[in-house]
């Protein structure tokens, strides 16, 4: 990710109605957009569209960001808000279960207790476990997975993940303890049905 | 993964993964873990998935999708190629 500076300087030509910077700020974000729209929509033509709304929507917007977050936390913000809004429409019975978000209470006990560190590193270079690994990601409810995809595979910091999804630090990181053990559990039951082949 | 010891390794995991607890609390974990296997089972599976999902691949734009996109937002002009 480009420095805060640089992004600074390109808001301000944003707000000038400056044509290439809108061009810029395409290109310089465009790839984490379509990540996270991607993660969250499971589908490509999906995402292709979000992106396009999200960028219409921020550069209508431009004038009414006051930059308190970073461009690219504001733009994530609304990709999250138009995949949701997608995800709302085709699945609804999907999207926003409520669950227990305080720390440690009702967290699932883990139930795969396998050890399957020690597999050959081919098992887990193979496409066929990356594939396993991208089912598991789309099988986390919704609101993990965003949680997931911003703190984790964006890399944004769980302040940055709170403001885009607009929910407590303290939410953030009980959202992402619980990805991160959904992910594990699905995984060990993957990698230790490959140890048993294997032995 | 039964006892109220493997409960408080539980709700302490992503700090303690992290290295955000006390030299306390990390020598209380740490015995617990010599302890018993199956949180070390959980603790050594959970390092791995973190580190596998790291190393996925970024998923990209396609070539033609970069193109409807620059269209729709009316920068054609300033769409150079990658």
């Amino acid at each position: 990710m480009l420095s805060e500076d640089s992004d600074r300087v390109l808001v301000e030509r944003l707000h000038r109605g400056d044509k290439a910077a809108c061009a810029e700020c395409v290109e310089r974000h465009s790839p984490g957009v379509y990540r996270v729209a991607l993660r969250l929509t499971g589908n490509e033509a999906e995402a292709e569209d979000v992106v396009q709304e999200t960028f219409l929507s921020a550069f209508k917007a431009i004038d009414r960001f006051e930059g308190r977050s970073g461009l690219a936390t504001w733009l994530y913000r609304i990709a999250h808000n138009a995949a949701l809004m997608r995800l709302r429409r085709v699945r609804p019975d999907q999207v926003s279960v409520d669950d227990e978000e305080v720390l440690g209470e009702g967290l699932p006990v883990p139930t795969q207790l396998h050890d399957w560190c020690c597999l050959p590193e081919r098992d887990f270079e193979s496409s066929e476990a990356r594939a396993e690994m991208e089912r598991a990601i789309k099988a986390l409810p919704e609101k993990l997975r965003a949680v997931f995809v911003m703190r984790e595979l964006e890399g944004l910091s769980t302040e940055e993940t709170a403001e885009a999804l607009d929910v407590s630090i303290d939410v953030v990181k009980v959202r992402l303890h619980r990805a991160r053990l959904q992910l594990r559990e699905r995984l060990s039951a993957y990698f230790t049905e490959l140890a048993r082949a294997e032995a | 993964m039964a006892t109220a010891r493997c409960q408080h390794l539980l709700e302490n995991m992503p700090n303690y993964l992290d290295g955000a607890v006390s030299a306390e609390l990390c020598a209380e974990i740490e015995r617990h873990l010599d302890g018993c296997a199956d949180c070390r089972v959980v603790v050594d599976t959970l390092r791995q998935t973190i580190s596998l999902y790291h190393e996925l691949p970024q998923p990209e734009l396609s070539p033609e999708a970069r193109l409807r996109l620059y269209k729709s937002l009316d920068l054609s002009e300033f769409l150079t190629s990658k």
